[in-house]
C-alpha cells in the first residue's frame, strides 16, 4: 500500500527536485534514500555538501520518517557526533501527519540550515553561540564546512 | 461484638466453607461466612474492635477522599458531557472534544465559548465545518495518503479532507496502539488542527480498537484531572478524588485508602507514610537510596586517616597504615602515629599516647552523623522489613484462627481478635517505619523528646502485641490471652492515633523544627 505512494514521491522529487538538493536509492530500497545538500546561499553553510540518510519505517507514511546527517555539521539543531540525529518539527510523532510529504521535509531542512532554531537546541553550546555571538558562530560553522564538508 | 455478628449474618459465601466442615460440629454456620476477611473496614487501622465510638470519630490526621470504581469514573465523564450538551446545544462527542481541551473545567469552558464561541472551537479542533457526508464512495477518487484511486470508500470529518477507508484505519491504529493517543488524534491532512471524534472513530475502526480508545480516553481524564489520581496497586482500576493541594503538603499528609485496601498518599502516590511529610519522605528515600548500603560497608570496614581524615579499608594484615592521600603513617589499632610504636606495634602498648587517644576522639566524632543516621536507617529498615512480610503474616494469621476455631470450639467471629490484632500490627509498623525517618530530620528540642516518647509507647506496645502474636495456637486459646490480645490492639492503634494526631497537628502549625533541611 505504502509502496505506491512511496515512488510516486521519489519519482517527484528525483524529476523535479528542489534546487540543492538530490536523491538516490540506497541499493535500490525505497525506504532508505540518500539525500545530498548544498548548503544554502546566505548561509555560513554556503559551498558545502552535505549528506543525509533518510529511512522511511515500514509504517510509512502512518509513521515519520527519520533522517539523520551523515556529514558532521555545526549547527545547533544537529547533534555534533558522527550520528547526526536532528530534531525538526515535522518529524515529531505529534506534528506528522500521513499526508506530511517528503518534500516538505527536505525543505524544512534547507530552512533550518538558513535559520537555526536555537531555542529547540540538541547542542546546547552551539545554541548559545548563536544567540549571543552571531559573528563567532558563523566563523566557527564555516570553519566546520571546510572541515568535514567539502 | 452483637453488632457484628448481626452484620456478618445478612451475609453467607460459598466455596471456602469446606476447610471447616469436618472440623466444628456446632460451629457449622459460621464455617460460612468465612470468606469474609474481605469485608471489614476500608481502614484497616481500627478494625472492629470494641471501641465503635473511636472507629467512626475522624481524626486530625484523616483527610476526605472518594473512591471511584471504572464505572463511576464513567459516569463522571458523561454526566458532564450531557451537562455542556445541553447548555452549549452541541453535539455530545464535540462536547467531550471541547471538555477535554479545557481540562473538565466546565465552567471555565461555558464561560469561553458564550465569550468567542469561534475562537474557542477552532482552538479545541473544532474549527469550521463543511457539511456533507461523511462516508462516501467516490468515482476517481485519488486518495492523498496512498496515492491509490481504485475507488474504494472514503471517508472526511467536518473539516471535509477526504481520504480512504482503509488509510484512516492505518493511521488511527497506529495512534491508538502504538502511541496511545486518543484524546488529542488530529485529521490525517498536514496541518489541519480538526480533533478526531469518538463518533467518527466509532464508524471506522474494530470493536477492539473502538475499546482501547475509550480506554485512553478513561486515562486521560483521570489524568487531566487535577484532583484524581489512579490507585497504584497492581490491577486496581480504581481511582482516587482528593481536594488536597499541591501547596499544603508540607502541612499535611494526605493518606487515602482505595477499597482495594491499599493505602496511599495522595501527594505523591507511594504507600502510607504518615507522619512524614512527602518532601522529607523523597529527601529520605533518595538518601537511603545513596547511601544506606554504602554507608553500613564504610561503616563496618574504615577508619579515617587521624591526619588528613580520608577514609581507609584495611584490605591486608599488617596494622602499618601508610594513608595514600596525606602519607600519614599511623596504627591501624590505636590510631596512633606509627613513630611512637617503634618496633612493639603488635603489642600497641601505646593506648595511652595522646596521639592516639586525640586521633580516635576526632575519628569519633567524624563517626557520628554515620552513626546517626544509621541508627534511623536500621529501625526504619526494621519496620520496613516487618511490613514486607505483612502477607506471610495474614496468611499465618488466616491458618491460626482456623485452627483456634478448630482446638477451642471458638466461632468465626469470635477469632476475629486476631485478625483485628494482625491488622493493628501491619498499620503500627508502617507508622513506626516513618517515625525514624522523620525524627532523623527533627532538631532535638522539647517537642522532639514528646515525639520520641510517643514514638517509643507505640513501639513497646507493637513488639509487645506480636509477642503474643506468635504464640502458639494452644495458648492463644486461653480466655485471658485473648482478652490481653484485644486489649493490646486497642491500645496499639490508640498510640498510633495518639501519635499519628500529635504530629499532624504539629505539622500543619509549623512547629517542628528541623536539624537537617529537606
Amino acid at each position: 500500500m505504502a509502496a505506491k505512494r512511496i515512488t510516486r514521491e521519489y519519482a517527484e522529487i528525483s524529476e523535479s527536485p528542489p534546487s540543492g538538493i538530490n536523491v538516490s536509492l540506497d541499493n535500490d530500497n525505497v525506504h532508505k534514500w540518500n539525500v545530498v545538500m548544498a548548503g544554502p546561499e546566505g548561509s555560513p553553510y554556503a559551498g558545502g555538501t552535505f549528506h543525509l540518510s533518510l529511512t522511511l519505517p515500514p509504517e510509512y507514511p502512518f509513521k515519520a520518517p527519520v533522517l539523520s546527517f551523515k556529514t558532521r555539521i555545526y549547527h545547533p539543531n544537529v547533534t555534533n557526533d558522527e550520528k547526526g540525529s536532528m530534531c525538526i518539527g515535522i518529524l515529531k510523532s505529534e506534528s506528522w501527519k500521513p499526508s506530511s510529504k517528503i518534500l516538505a521535509v527536505l525543505l524544512a531542512v534547507q530552512d533550518l540550515l538558513r535559520e537555526p532554531v536555537p531555542d529547540d537546541a540538541l547542542e546546547a553550546q552551539i545554541a548559545d553561540k548563536f544567540k549571543n555571538d552571531r559573528p563567532g558562530f558563523e566563523r566557527d560553522a564555516k570553519d566546520a564546512v571546510k572541515r568535514w564538508a567539502k | 461484638m452483637d453488632s457484628d455478628d448481626e452484620y456478618m449474618s445478612g451475609l453467607s459465601s460459598e466455596g471456602e466453607d469446606n476447610i471447616l466442615q469436618d472440623e466444628s460440629d456446632e460451629e457449622g454456620s459460621d464455617g460460612d461466612d468465612f470468606g469474609f476477611e474481605d469485608d471489614e473496614e476500608p481502614e484497616p487501622d481500627l478494625g472492629y474492635s470494641q471501641k465503635d465510638s473511636v472507629k467512626k470519630e475522624k481524626k486530625s490526621f484523616d483527610i476526605n477522599f472518594k473512591v471511584y470504581h471504572p464505572a463511576d469514573i464513567q459516569t463522571q465523564q458523561d454526566e458532564l458531557i450531557n451537562e455542556v450538551n445541553m447548555i452549549l446545544d452541541i453535539r455530545k462527542e464535540d462536547a467531550a472534544i471541547l471538555l477535554r481541551h479545557f481540562r473538565w473545567n466546565k465552567e471555565r469552558l461555558i464561560e469561553d465559548y458564550m465569550d468567542r464561541p469561534n475562537k474557542v472551537l477552532e482552538s479545541a479542533g473544532l474549527g469550521p465545518s463543511t457539511s456533507g457526508l461523511q462516508l462516501e464512495s467516490i468515482m476517481g477518487f485519488t486518495c492523498d495518503i496512498c496515492y491509490e484511486d481504485d475507488g474504494t470508500q472514503t471517508f472526511a470529518m467536518k473539516c471535509g479532507h477526504r481520504y480512504c477507508v482503509d488509510c484512516y484505519k492505518q493511521y488511527l491504529g497506529q495512534k491508538i496502539i502504538e502511541e496511545g493517543e486518543a484524546a488529542r488524534i488530529q485529521c490525517p491532512n498536514d496541518g489541519c488542527k480538526r480533533i478526531m471524534d469518538s463518533k467518527s472513530l466509532d464508524l471506522l475502526v474494530t470493536a477492539d480498537l473502538q475499546q482501547r480508545y475509550h480506554e485512553i480516553l478513561t486515562r486521560t481524564f483521570v489524568e487531566d484531572k487535577d484532583h484524581l489520581k489512579w490507585c497504584p496497586a497492581p490491577d486496581c482500576q480504581n481511582a482516587i478524588e482528593c481536594g488536597i493541594k499541591k501547596k499544603d503538603l508540607d502541612k499535611v499528609v494526605p493518606t487515602v485508602a482505595c477499597d482495594c485496601k491499599h493505602r496511599f498518599c495522595f501527594g505523591c502516590g507511594i504507600p502510607d507514610h504518615q507522619p512524614a511529610p512527602c518532601d522529607l519522605v523523597k529527601k529520605w528515600l533518595k538518601k537511603c537510596a545513596d547511601d544506606s548500603e554504602t554507608a553500613n560497608w564504610i561503616s563496618a570496614n574504615t577508619k579515617e586517616c587521624p591526619k588528613c581524615g580520608s577514609t581507609i579499608e584495611k584490605n591486608g594484615g599488617c596494622n602499618h597504615m601508610t594513608c595514600r592521600k596525606c602519607k600519614n603513617e599511623f596504627c591501624w589499632m590505636c590510631m596512633g602515629i606509627w613513630s611512637e610504636h617503634g618496633t612493639s606495634w603488635y603489642n600497641c602498648n601505646r593506648f595511652e599516647e595522646k596521639s592516639g587517644s586525640e586521633a580516635r576522639d576526632a575519628q569519633a566524632k567524624s563517626r557520628i552523623s554515620l552513626e546517626r543516621y544509621l541508627h534511623y536507617y536500621n529501625r526504619y529498615a526494621n519496620h520496613e522489613l516487618s511490613a514486607k512480610l505483612d502477607k506471610d503474616l495474614y496468611q499465618k494469621t488466616e491458618k491460626k484462627m482456623i485452627q483456634l476455631q478448630t482446638a477451642s470450639g471458638m466461632s468465626w467471629i469470635e477469632v476475629q481478635y486476631l485478625n483485628t490484632a494482625s491488622q493493628a500490627l501491619q498499620t503500627c509498623r508502617q507508622t513506626l517505619k516513618w517515625t525514624y525517618a522523620f525524627a532523623f530530620y527533627l532538631a532535638r528540642n522539647n517537642l522532639t523528646i514528646m515525639f520520641e516518647d510517643n514514638q517509643k509507647d507505640l513501639e513497646m506496645a507493637v513488639e509487645a502485641l506480636s509477642e503474643m502474636f506468635e504464640k502458639p495456637v494452644t495458648e492463644l486459646a486461653d480466655a485471658k490471652l485473648k482478652v490481653d490480645i484485644m486489649d493490646k490492639t486497642s491500645y496499639c492503634n490508640k498510640r498510633r492515633v495518639i501519635l499519628l494526631a500529635d504530629t499532624a497537628d504539629n505539622l500543619a502549625n509549623g512547629v517542628w523544627s528541623w536539624g537537617i533541611s529537606f
